[in-house]
């Protein structure tokens, strides 16, 4: 019955890495960069909603959507104040770089903040836990919101790609730029939207993390960030069911591993499958292989 | 701004001369200073972890000024150098005498970082895309998880390793622990001083410029500028990316030894995502591709701020806004026109300026 | 006795996604000739240079160097075979030199190791010296010489074009592949390069294959050449003939 229990705890945890890895594989897919500070979002979102419930009283409904604004609005301020003048620079580095910068910056300016002690993130999710197998399993509420959720957005997310007017020019911008350009597509605000939509679910994942998980520093979002670029690398970068299945399968590997192996080298084995995926198959499971144009 | 001349290479030897000299000369002054006794404890203290940053800085530039790939695990390698060579004196003792055992000590960390650099690079450099930089920041947090657990030690009957605690270890009453897991190693030899610091920087730089002023530097550098091109004209583009990478570590490595053999006790702390980062800032602000400019970033960013304590607070948010505007400065493409239109006019004044007299 | 082609191409096919880009393409380069492959935008040329040197692996066909087969080999070992290239849109080292873009293309003619590199051991003086030497002749034929010490990006659009013909030959090919030469020259630089190519084809005892759009220097310098429309050969022979040939007008022109 434990090994079930690890295995949901599991694939909740891997579901807040599923919408962490979208953020990550849109805006790689869209803007061909790897926005370093993601991870960082997901912790402002943090504390905008600790702050939100905790200080001002707040409802956790409430605080969960000023949250989404904020990060929102702070996606696409970082995209167009620091990313968006490097977008035709001669080196690939230089947005990378400063990528670094702008992580370093969020977490900085945290620490000026909040200080560097970890803050008790309030309950905010009151779901009754759920009881199964005479009372042997149990499940909580937090678990439960986190799974529907990342289904929720997944599916909404693949909805909106493929179908409305403003996913199916992301769709374009991604496939070539400059005819998608020539079509009439609005280049600058496509990739304004996808970093305001990927930055809207850094704030709900960080939410669903801090839930979960519910101690808040400075640095809690750099690590779940790489490992959900992990995951978006696992399931295909650029695919949006490939970052879900992405990111189950690397929460799960993380939580057995840290019930069956040792909890302080579960990350260690969590980074030794992005070693192992690229060795073996670097398009991930559902990537496809972008030939450079010559 | 002459640092703003990036990515160029310096065909001139009057730079390179510029360096070693402005090494050698800061090292006199130093020495000089130090033997009349006027130079605080607390920059004293700081000389040999300048070395190492300095050190770190250089390697990471012919990754990043040159390769054009980016690594934010030079910390990870570092520790490993660190490590690999700290257990090897620890081992040693007092068989060895100490100059010998420092050197081989100094060979061993070195190449460990070297082949771990080298089994990192094989599955990731042969792709295209950014995932060096992902894959090595992995690399730095699982060394630093995985040196956390291990404890080893030594008694009559040879070397015990565990990974629960140095209870596990099992040894008699002789035994000693060596590696403590987080508490990490105590007791290794302090071999190392300015002078093999400084020595040991001036090998980075001539390997580093040699080597980019060579056949090999000029594939890496061919491959960074255009890697479609390299290919066409039959470089093997893999295997210069991974030469470029595996020297990086090598000498990351090395900076690691400096650091190991200087202080007593020794902990993965200290080579964490941070150290990497700021390694990083070293390069940006001392100019991609600049060898010179790393040094002076290292030791101005490292000693200053050790010694205006008051700054500390804010160190990290100002290196990173000044990452964020000196990358926008050097790269955006607006930029660069309006420096060159600023420049052409400046020009075009003295001109007027000098038909006018 | 069969002749022996510098280039000998057959039944050469690649297609991305539906598209076939080129179909059952065949064609044959004697050595020492100047050769053209032409045709309307969008007829595969490109793509053709793409799969001779191994950017693109062909689906089916064969493709031979002075009778050696090459089909499927990667880039680096086709140019260490015997084919070197321009692009249509110019790829030089940027920031590097004029001369080091030429040393790079020497890189494997004169070798030695890292190590003697790092180490300045016995050897590395003289063979950076002969590199040095070999450069600067080359750069002397493409009249460069006085740029040695500029940066690549640098240079005049025109003398860009030259410095990557001047890369692509030290690698020391026995054909050499040149993707628009003129594109973007103005009439005069037109002339003078089709000097150069002739030149260079004699001066270096290379066999040249070229796309261009310029009609003015195919018929002025290619002996004979292929015509190529929605990835299939439309004909092939001496340039005279074929560019009289009413099909290939209508090609070009439309109906």
């Amino acid at each position: 019955m434990s090994f079930i229990s690890y295995l949901i705890n599991g694939i909740s945890l891997g579901s807040v890495y599923a919408i962490i890895a979208l953020g990550y594989t849109m805006v790689y897919g869209i803007a061909k960069m790897l926005n370093f500070a993601h991870g960082d979002v997901i912790m402002i979102g943090g504390y905008v909603v600790l702050i939100a419930v905790s200080g001002f009283g707040l409802s956790p409904v409430l605080a969960v959507v000023l949250s989404m604004v904020i990060c929102t609005l702070l996606g696409m301020g970082i995209e167009k104040v620091a990313y968006k003048p490097l977008r035709n620079a001669t080196s690939p580095l230089a947005v990378l770089i400063t990528a670094i910068g702008v992580s370093y910056f969020l977490q900085n300016i945290a620490l000026i903040f909040f200080g560097a002690e970890a803050k008790t993130f309030p309950d905010i999710i009151k779901l009754p836990a759920l009881k199964l197998a005479g009372g042997e399993l149990t499940i909580t509420g937090t678990t439960i919101v986190t799974i529907i959720t990342s289904v929720v957005i997944v599916v909404a997310l693949s909805l909106f790609v493929n179908k409305s007017k403003p996913g199916k020019a992301m769709k374009a911008v991604s496939e070539d730029r400059g005819a998608a350009q020539l079509m009439g597509i609005n280049v600058n605000a496509t990739i304004s939207l996808t970093f305001a939509i990927g930055s809207g679910l850094a704030a709900i994942a960080g939410v669903l993390l801090c839930a979960a998980y519910p101690s808040l520093t400075p640095y809690t979002g750099a690590m779940p960030g790489i490992k959900a670029f992990t995951a978006a690398v696992f399931g295909g970068i650029g695919s949006i069911p490939g970052a879900m299945i992405g990111g189950i399968l690397l929460g799960v590997i993380e939580i057995l591993g840290k019930a069956y192996i040792s909890s302080q080298v579960a990350d260690a084995i969590v980074f030794s499958v992005l070693i192992i995926v690229l060795l073996v198959k670097p398009t991930g499971l559902f990537g496809k292989n972008i030939q450079e144009k010559v | 701004m002459k640092k703003m001349k990036k990515f160029q290479l310096n065909k001139n030897k009057k730079n390179n001369f510029l360096t070693y000299g402005m090494i050698i000369v800061v090292y006199i002054i130093m020495q000089t200073l130090l033997s009349t006794g006027n130079v605080s404890s607390l920059l004293g203290g700081l000389l040999v972890p300048l070395c190492m940053y300095a050190i770190a800085a250089v390697s990471l530039n012919l990754v990043v000024g040159f390769s054009g790939e980016l690594s934010l695990g030079q910390a990870g390698f570092m520790c490993v150098g660190a490590y690999s060579s700290a257990l090897f004196s620890n081992l040693v003792g007092d068989a060895m005498p100490a100059g010998i055992r420092f050197f081989c000590a100094i060979i061993i960390g070195a190449l460990v970082a070297g082949i771990f650099g080298i089994l990192i690079g094989i599955p990731v450099l042969r792709l295209k895309g950014d995932y060096l930089a992902i894959v090595t920041l992995a690399f730095g947090e699982i060394i630093k998880n995985l040196i956390n657990v291990v404890t080893l030690g030594k008694d009559k009957a040879g070397l015990h390793l565990s990974f629960t605690s140095s209870a596990g270890l099992n040894m008699d009453d002789s035994g000693e622990v060596i590696i403590d897991g987080a508490l990490g190693i105590t007791g290794t030899p302090r071999d190392a001083n300015f002078t093999i610091g400084v020595i040991l920087l001036l090998i980075t730089v001539a390997v580093v410029l040699n080597l980019v002023h060579s056949r090999s530097g000029r594939a890496i550098t061919a491959i960074r500028d255009n890697r479609i091109a390299a290919e066409s004209i039959g470089l093997n583009i893999t295997k210069y990316k991974l030469m470029a990478f595996a020297i990086s570590t090598t000498l990351a490595g090395m900076a690691g030894v400096l650091y190991a053999h200087n202080l007593s006790s020794l902990t993965v702390k200290i080579f964490n995502y941070n150290t990497s980062i700021l390694i990083l800032v070293f390069v940006v602000l001392g100019g991609i591709g600049n060898i010179r400019g790393s040094i002076i970033a290292a030791v101005v960013l490292t000693a200053l701020p050790e010694l205006l304590r008051e700054l500390s607070t804010y160190r990290m948010l100002i290196y990173a806004i000044l990452l964020i505007a000196m990358m926008l400065f050097n790269w955006a493409p607006a930029a660069i026109n309006f420096r060159e239109r600023v420049a052409a006019k400046i020009k075009a004044k003295k001109k007027n300026q000098k038909e006018a007299a | 006795m069969e002749e022996l082609y510098t280039l000998e191409v057959r039944n050469l096919c690649i297609s991305f996604g539906g598209l076939q880009a080129v179909d059952r393409f065949d064609m044959k380069v004697k050595e020492g000739e100047l050769y053209g492959l032409i045709g309307p935008n969008g007829a595969g040329k490109t793509t053709i240079f793409n799969l001779l040197t191994g950017v693109y692996k062909p689906d089916e066909g064969i493709v031979k160097l002075a009778g050696k087969d090459i089909t499927g080999l990667k880039t680096m070992n086709i140019n260490k075979a015997g084919i070197a290239r321009t692009f249509q849109n110019i790829r030089l080292f940027k920031e590097m030199t004029v001369l080091d873009n030429v040393k790079t293309g020497l890189h494997n003619k004169y070798k030695y190791s890292t190590l003697t590199g790092i180490l300045r051991l016995p050897g590395f003086r003289k063979k950076e010296k002969e590199m040095t030497d070999e450069a600067k002749e080359i750069l002397k034929v493409f009249d460069l010489d006085q740029e040695q010490d500029l940066l690549a990006g640098n240079l005049p659009y025109g003398k860009q074009r030259k410095l990557e013909i001047a890369r692509a030959l030290a690698t020391g090919p026995k054909l050499l592949l040149l993707d628009e030469p003129a594109a973007g020259m103005n009439p005069n630089e037109t002339l003078e390069l089709m000097d150069t190519i002739r030149f260079v084809r004699d001066h270096f005892k290379i066999t040249i294959l070229l796309i261009e759009h310029d009609m003015k220097l195919v018929s002025g310098i290619c002996e004979e050449l292929t015509v190529l429309n929605f990835g299939q050969v439309l004909t092939s022979g001496k340039t005279t003939e074929v560019l009289h040939d009413p099909e290939v007008i209508k090609a070009y022109l439309g109906e």
